[in-house]
């Protein structure tokens, strides 16, 4: 190995009587130069361009808070019919960071699925699951029913009819001092299993929990 | 006092000597109006000298157009007036629009439609002109295509035309949500989620959109960046880019017109 190192003769040593040069040079001074000037120009550009476009990015990864939003006392909610309450989804931006959600008590005679079992109240979420339009809760036809493409769901929040790819989302629910709270928001699939939140036009059926990954800082309780 | 004899003039150097007369000038003589020209002219060459732009201009409008150029020819220019409508008016728009979700918004386009002065007329054109604009867009491109002046080689010059018809598309989207009425607020609602239905990069997509996993107090404020700054400078850089390689290029014939042989390669009229 010493043998070679000794014999190798670097292209841009004195040995090639280049100017200038000394012992060990394995550069030329020119081609330093404009490799320094470049990156010295890629460092300058890199301290700009980098923060800015982290900054743009940044909010798919940060985290959301779980907040618990006191929507009205026990006695409002009855077990056999869904009441429209309106919730804060995004604080400080006053009627767009609003959102309605529908709740009832939980019903042992209806919600026979087991992921519900221990949900004092059921709070369907009045975001249609296709693109995300406001659903109404219609009595006399027992269905939610979406005004801008015709998604139908029924007394569960899963899909009759129409475009949407999965059931309607869901809050959690707890009781506090007798008062029903609202929590974050999750997706179920078909069988009502949940998973973490999804956008609108996000199957949870087979591949496509895989497909539309969760957000990083959005997990279910 | 007797009158003196005149002195022959000094001797002056070059930039300072009267210039002799023009040929075809009467009696030599320089009305107002030369002297506006002349300015003028002097004004125009002193840039000129420094810069050599004069050629560019000639280059950029003096050029040979192919026999048959006809009137679908125009419709690139259209649009390209189309955007200047656009960025003209938006500018002004610009100077009262708010980016407020908590009701600013809406207020200040409400402000601008019924109380500034041709405030409904200014916004009138930009809301119009961009339907315009979009169509122009299309029918451009259709004339390129049914020519065949997508071919070679002027491949590169449809690309950017595609790259220009994605960002009119952006501006479109960005735009809609601006008057944050309740159409603009559902539209655009729907439209982010559209753009999370995309498998494993969808809801990054429509997260970034967005600034966050709601629709949330930052997403007024960033799709009237983008709709404003970002790509409005991408549109006038890449239109700058498509112009330059039309007069590099040259425009094609229309399809239905025959080559003609050189003179001395054709038979003798019968």
């Amino acid at each position: 190995m010493a043998d070679k190192r000794l014999k190798h003769k670097s292209k841009y040593t004195l040995d090639r009587g280049i100017p200038g040069a000394f012992e060990g040079e394995t550069i030329t001074r020119r081609r330093f130069m404009t490799g320094s000037a470049h990156t010295a120009g890629a460092i300058a550009a890199g301290a700009f361009t980098l923060p800015a476009l982290g900054f743009a990015v940044g909010p798919i990864l940060k985290s959301t808070p779980h907040r618990w939003e006191p929507v009205g006392s026990e006695a409002t909610f009855s077990e056999v019919n869904y009441v429209p309450v309106v919730i804060t989804v995004t604080p400080n931006i006053g009627e767009a960071g609003k959102s309605t959600a529908y709740i009832r008590k939980f019903n042992p005679a209806i919600d026979t699925d087991a992921y519900d079992k221990g949900t004092p109240y059921i709070a369907i979420s009045s975001r249609c699951a296709h693109l995300g339009c406001p659903v109404r809760w219609v009595d006399a036809a027992e269905r939610f029913i979406c005004p801008c493409h015709g998604g139908v769901y029924d007394l569960l929040g899963r899909r009759v009819g129409g475009p949407p790819v999965r059931p309607l989302d869901r809050f959690y629910t707890r009781v506090n001092g007798g008062d029903v709270e609202i929590g974050p928001r999750f997706s179920v699939n078909s069988e009502l299993r949940r998973f973490s939140p999804r956008d609108p036009g996000e199957p949870l059926d087979g591949v496509g929990q895989y497909l539309y990954p969760s957000r990083p800082g959005a997990q279910k309780l | 006092m007797p009158k003196l004899p005149k002195l022959p003039a000094p001797p002056m150097p070059a930039a300072l000597r009267e210039p002799p007369p023009r040929p075809g000038d009467p009696n030599g003589k320089k009305g107002p109006l030369d002297e506006a020209m002349e300015a003028g002219i002097t004004v125009v060459d002193w840039v000129d000298e420094r810069t050599s732009l004069s050629g560019a201009g000639r280059w950029l409008m003096f050029r040979k157009v192919p026999k048959g150029t006809n009137w679908f020819y125009t419709l690139g220019s259209a649009t390209m007036f189309a955007f200047l409508s656009q960025a003209v008016t938006g500018v002004f728009l610009a100077m009262y629009y708010r980016p407020d979700p908590s009701g600013g918004a809406y207020e200040s386009i409400r402000y601008v439609t019924n109380e500034v002065f041709l405030g409904q007329f200014v916004r009138g054109m930009h809301k119009w002109g961009s339907s315009v604009m979009v169509i122009l867009v299309f029918l451009h491109m259709g004339r390129t295509f049914f020519f065949g002046a997508y071919k070679y080689p002027r491949e590169l010059n449809w690309v950017i035309g595609v790259v220009l018809l994605i960002l009119t598309m952006t501006m479109s989207f960005t735009g809609y949500l601006l008057p944050f009425d309740q159409r603009a607020y559902w539209a655009t609602i729907v439209g982010v989620n559209i753009n999370g239905t995309g498998p494993l990069v969808g809801p990054y997509l429509s997260d970034f959109l967005r600034g966050g996993s709601e629709f949330g107090a930052t997403t007024l404020s960033r799709f009237y960046a983008i709709h404003m700054l970002l790509v409005p400078g991408l549109l006038a850089a890449l239109i700058g880019a498509h112009l330059y390689l039309v007069a590099k290029l040259g425009t094609t014939a229309p399809p239905w017109q025959k080559a003609e042989a050189p003179k001395e390669l054709r038979e003798a009229e019968v």
